[in-house]
């Protein structure tokens, strides 16, 4: 805009350079962490090695010798929780309950907005209620009723987050399908289309950006999920990458930091690749999501 | 149309019904309903009356956590957004770089809260311990421990929406103001504020919101810890679910109490912050 603001932009730069290395240091802190000696891990985090550099040259490589463990670490972890499994099952759960839920949620919401009755808009009154119940609420129910129907397993699960990711999605599907000019679906359906045909032919294309909001918040939201697999999966068969990590603290509290380091390490790096790989639709979706939510 | 519709209620609306009713109606009307009884599964269930409420309140740690949520979530709150905007403000004025800072400063969000716990119960036990003091030392320690993360994991996020709402400010409102002798504070508190309440409504309600329900991260960085004191309402519900025998019913009823909370907080933020949005 105004020269101003252009000369003094460099320093802002700078600042944000400075800032950005601040705010990405405590990831570097565990990546570097994780090829430590256990003992060196929680007594001495922010060092390199066993000896801090102001002692001396010699002294730190020698302490550099004595605390890197190469992939021990991660050997171990991987061992501990079984992590790929975990990774795995995650994987599994996520990708598939983001899928039913994007298909069912849409076609209900469709379904919500094109028939106009008190039992249509009785659901998307329901809908909208569900998203201020928070978890706490249904946990001990939910858990005891999804055991007693054999949900505690990956495929039972989709179930489940279907029913409880439910509200948000047909609220933010409901909000696009209303600005869809219906005239475009009468005209399939005098062309003969039936509603499954207008749907999936008409109707799905249009809503897509949605979708991918849609799949983006949810996708988020059940890859890190602790609490709800928690408590609905069996765990002794089944565990997820932050049931995984959570077992790592052990009874009394006692944590096998080398492990840990390594195990966080694993867990971020597959967020990491997603995130750069679809930065875009995350950001928009994002943006997208608040403003209807 | 409609007619033909309605007839593939079965394929379009039932999937999603049953799930919704398996997955949220039937627990929370049976939570209601058990947040009144003495039980230990849901099929012994005995109807009690209002005991478990009344237990709630003389539970002390119930009423610790809920004083210690409500400061967090405020402190929280005003943290996250007070930076989130001051960044968003910095980073629409077009520098150099913008998209990487964007990119950096929103990827803690990605992360779930267990991971981000322990990543921050290494980091702030490795500062912590230059004092010879750990996170659980006392309550006031895991208090700001978990403010500073939520703004590391939150601030980013936020961010976006702000850069967003202030990227939608027509750039002839602000001229017009400075061409009138607006100072750039002026700008800001009459022109560029007002414009940017919708942002601030989200902003609000979903930093208030993920505060008071906030689990994971206070699971994983401290537990709890010292003797229950950094327990959060979440945490407490929880575990007096778990770890308490004949405490389900206390539980159900402190998870209906949090409800309401929830609820009413939603409601009265959003009446507050949207009568201050101007029409554009």
């Amino acid at each position: 805009m105004s020269v101003r603001k252009a000369k003094h932009g460099w320093i802002l730069t700078l600042i944000f350079t400075i800032l950005s290395v601040i705010y990405v240091l405590p990831i570097l802190i565990v990546i570097m962490n994780s090829f430590k000696l256990k003992a060196y891990i929680n007594r001495y985090p922010f060092q390199l090695g066993a000896n801090p550099i102001s002692q001396g040259w010699d002294r730190f490589v020698a302490g550099l010798q004595r605390s890197f463990v190469g992939l021990d670490n991660y050997v171990e972890g991987i061992k501990k929780i079984d992590f790929f499994r975990a990774f795995g099952y995650s994987l599994f759960i996520t990708i598939c309950s983001v899928a039913v839920i994007i298909l069912c949620t849409s076609m209900c919401a469709w379904y919500i907005t094109r028939v106009n009755s008190k039992f249509t808009k009785g659901l998307y009154l329901l809908c909208l209620f569900s998203m201020i119940v928070p978890f706490q609420m249904v946990m001990f129910t939910l858990s005891k009723l999804a055991n007693m129907l054999h949900l505690g397993n990956p495929v039972g699960i989709i179930l489940v987050y279907l029913g409880f990711g439910a509200g948000l999605a047909v609220f933010m599907f409901c909000g696009f399908v209303r600005s869809i000019p219906i005239e475009i679906e009468e005209a399939a359906m005098i062309d003969g289309c039936n509603p499954l045909q207008t749907f999936f032919q008409v109707v799905l294309p249009i809503l897509k950006p949605t979708a991918i909001t849609v799949a983006i918040l949810q996708a988020m939201w059940i890859w890190n999920d602790y609490l709800l697999p928690y408590l609905v999966l069996d765990i002794k068969k089944y565990k997820t990458i932050p049931i995984a990590i959570q077992y790592l603290k052990g009874g009394y509290g006692s944590i096998d930091w080398g492990a840990m380091m390594a195990m966080l390490v694993l867990a971020i790096i597959p967020i990491i690749i997603f995130y750069s790989a679809c930065q875009k639709y995350i950001i928009e979706g994002v943006v997208a999501g608040a403003v209807k939510g | 149309m409609e007619k033909s519709i309605k007839k593939y209620f079965p394929l379009f609306a039932l999937p999603t019904l049953v799930a919704f009713t398996i997955g949220f109606i039937i627990p929370f009307i049976m939570g209601i309903y058990l947040s009144f009884c003495k039980f230990t599964t849901v099929t012994d269930a005995k109807f009690t009356g209002f005991s478990n409420y009344l237990k709630v309140f003389s539970d002390a740690t119930f009423v610790h956590s809920l004083w210690y949520t409500a400061l967090f979530t405020i402190v929280s709150v005003i943290a996250i957004n007070f930076f989130a905007f001051v960044i968003a403000m910095l980073l629409t004025k077009g520098i150099r770089g913008t998209n990487i800072f964007r990119t950096v400063f929103f990827m803690p969000n990605l992360i779930g809260g267990i991971v981000l716990g322990y990543i921050w119960q290494l980091i702030l036990n490795g500062i912590l311990a230059h004092f010879n003091r750990t996170l659980v030392y006392s309550s006031a320690y895991g208090f700001w421990g978990l403010v500073i993360l939520m703004c590391w994991q939150q601030v980013g996020y936020m961010m976006i929406i702000y850069i967003a709402g202030i990227q939608n400010i027509p750039g002839e409102l602000i001229e017009a103001a400075k061409i009138d002798g607006a100072s750039n504070w002026q700008v800001l508190k009459s022109v560029t504020l007002p414009m940017v309440m919708p942002s601030i409504t989200i902003c609000t309600f979903l930093t208030l919101t993920n505060g008071f329900k906030l689990f994971d991260q206070n699971l994983a960085l401290t537990a709890g810890e010292p003797m229950k004191m950094s327990q959060m309402l979440a945490l407490n519900i929880y575990d007096t679910f778990y770890a308490r025998n004949g405490w389900e019913g206390v539980g159900q009823a402190k998870a209906v109490i949090f409800f309401i909370l929830v609820a009413i907080i939603a409601v009265v933020q959003n009446k507050i912050t949207r009568s201050k949005e101007v029409q554009q």
